[in-house]
């Protein structure tokens, strides 16, 4: 993927900035120029207005991944989820700091900003946003890091995969 | 509209055909469609080659003209255009040639499906395929075609009980159909325990699972059903063609254990041709993975929402069955083709409408029935088909 592919997405990848209809309020992410709910698509184009998600949702189906999508070898197994967040959006994510084996259906997670993958030892480094437990009791330290290390909050953690 | 007429099929095996090359399998399909028709190349108005990713996969587009040139026919100037669909590539080629002879424009056409996966490495085939999917928000963020259709299962799972046991049951179908189909690229049989107990690809999917990758094409010749009686005896109908999509992306539809875009196609195909799920004997429905046909066979309308996973298990989908599903073996043991499956489930129904399937033959088939799915089911393509005495 070229730098400019992924460079332009990075409102919506680092900061979760969906859009909102202004005809009927519905939220979406990633953001859309037209509202596909809206009884009056065409007059919603004008009115679609930038909405920030706050991160927060629950997880709505999950699976733990042993064949890697490209860029995602070293991560395997890991766990992607459909997350729909709590102004409504549904994201695809993967859910970190967190024994697979504990990923449940219902289970509250908060979006934290991660590296995604890079291309190869000299290509771009992909940011964007994971998931993790809200509960700091569901959270598992990083490999490498002792318990008491791990921050209370994904607010302000460093970006690691 | 003029009613049209499936004249002639063409096959080539599916597998890792390592030996042959895309154009080989190609034209061997076509020209055995056309030499089943009874037609001359003469005949032709125009070919349709469903095809989802010859780009990517061996480094060449613009494949119709490259097909039609192969196969002789290049002096003719006959239109050629390749069809894209993700998955559903080989349906939606047959539904515009379906369009074109309909229409009066062509009298004759070919509509092929051709598709290489085995000369890229596994990985590669992996990553190609998830952009059936939306790469931006879905692939971008770790996920694989399997991954969203493992994402499907567990839900399917949660909200309707569906077991592990029943996912494997699917696989096992699969192949107890492909054991009897020459053409498969998997002919041994499984048993649940093979399927629960191979390595994980995107749980809860195994890779018994999961549909390989494969080498392979298909073809039918269309025609006007007036025409038909002078190249066949046995001349089959297709009475319903409809296609119908939803978001590209899963995450996306209101409701991730249904396909939107089958539950309409179904809709459209069964009212066009006055018939209900009940009148079909046999089916070829989307199975790349194992979730897959029990939601389909959910949204075709065969069975209540939520009964798929159990009605698998008693074994009701077999020869003879309540329909008989996939006597091809499906995608999972007649191979994936991708660009090519829509053609050859067709190519099934026929063989077994006009009573020519051997082994596998589903006693009295008179109405058949074809699901052909792209990605997560952005596209999903129906076709009906009836044998017309």
């Amino acid at each position: 993927m070229s730098i400019a592919r992924f460079w332009r997405e990075t409102p919506r990848r680092y900061n979760l900035g969906g859009s909102k209809c202004g005809t009927c309020g519905t939220v979406y992410f990633p953001p859309r120029p037209v509202c596909p709910t809206c009884t009056r698509h065409r007059q919603s184009i004008a009115t679609m207005a930038p909405f920030q998600l706050s991160g927060s949702g629950e997880v709505l189906s999950y699976t733990v991944v042993h064949e890697a999508a490209e860029g995602f070898e070293m991560q395997v197994p890991y766990v992607v989820a459909l997350v729909k967040t709590d102004e409504g959006p549904v994201l695809t994510g993967q859910v970190v700091d967190l024994d697979p084996g504990r990923i449940r259906i219902g289970l509250r997670v908060h979006a934290t900003f991660r590296k995604l993958r890079e291309e190869g030892a000299a290509g771009v480094i992909h940011y964007g946003y994971k998931f993790a437990p809200e509960d700091d009791g569901e959270r598992r330290p990083p490999p490498g890091r002792p318990a008491d290390q791990v921050p209370s909050s994904a607010t302000g953690d460093r970006a690691r995969a | 509209m003029r009613e049209v007429a499936v004249l002639g099929v063409g096959q080539t095996k599916f597998g890792e055909l390592w030996d042959r090359s895309f154009r080989e399998i190609g034209i061997e399909a076509g020209l055995q469609a056309l030499v089943d028709a009874k037609l001359s190349s003469a005949d032709l108005g125009a070919l349709y080659l469903g095809n989802m990713a010859s780009g990517s996969l061996i480094d060449q587009e613009h494949i119709a003209p490259l097909i039609l040139d192969y196969a002789g026919l290049a002096g003719r100037h006959l239109p050629a255009m390749r069809v894209e669909g993700g998955g559903a590539s080989g349906a939606l080629a047959l539904h515009q040639g379906y369009l074109a002879v309909a229409s009066g424009l062509y009298d004759y056409v070919v509509v092929g499906g051709a598709e290489k996966l085995t000369d890229v490495p596994d990985a590669t085939a992996t990553q190609i395929t998830a952009s059936t999917a939306d790469h931006e928000w879905e692939v971008v963020f770790g996920a694989t075609l399997p991954a969203l259709w493992g994402l499907v299962a567990r839900r399917h799972m949660h909200l309707h009980g569906t077991t592990r046991e029943q996912l494997a049951r699917v696989s096992v179908h699969a192949h107890e159909m492909g054991s009897r189909n020459p053409n498969a690229h998997y002919r041994n049989r499984l048993t649940v325990e093979q399927v629960v107990g191979a390595p994980p690809i995107a749980e809860p999917l195994g890779v018994l699972d999961c549909a390989p990758f494969s080498d392979g094409a298909a073809a039918v010749v269309l025609g006007p059903l007036d025409e038909a009686r002078r190249h066949t005896d046995t001349p089959v109908r297709i009475a319903a063609s409809q296609v119908a999509c939803d978001s590209m992306a899963l995450q996306h539809r209101k409701e991730i254990t249904s396909v939107g875009a089958t539950v309409e196609a179904a809709r459209l195909a069964f009212a066009r041709a006055r018939r209900a799920p009940a009148d079909v004997q046999v089916a070829e429905i989307h199975d790349a993975y194992s979730i897959c046909p029990i939601v389909g066979l959910e949204d075709l309308g065969f069975v209540p929402r939520g009964e798929a996973g159990p009605a698998f298990a008693t074994g009701r989908f077999g020869l003879g069955g309540s329909p008989t599903i996939n006597p091809s073996g499906g995608t999972k043991a007649q191979g994936r083709p991708f660009g090519a499956v829509g053609v050859a489930q067709v190519v099934e129904l026929v063989r077994q409408l006009r009573g020519e399937a051997k082994e596998r033959q589903v006693a009295g088939a008179a109405l058949g029935l074809a699901h052909d799915l792209g990605g997560t089911g952005a596209t999903s393509v129906v076709h009906l088909l009836e044998r017309a005495n």
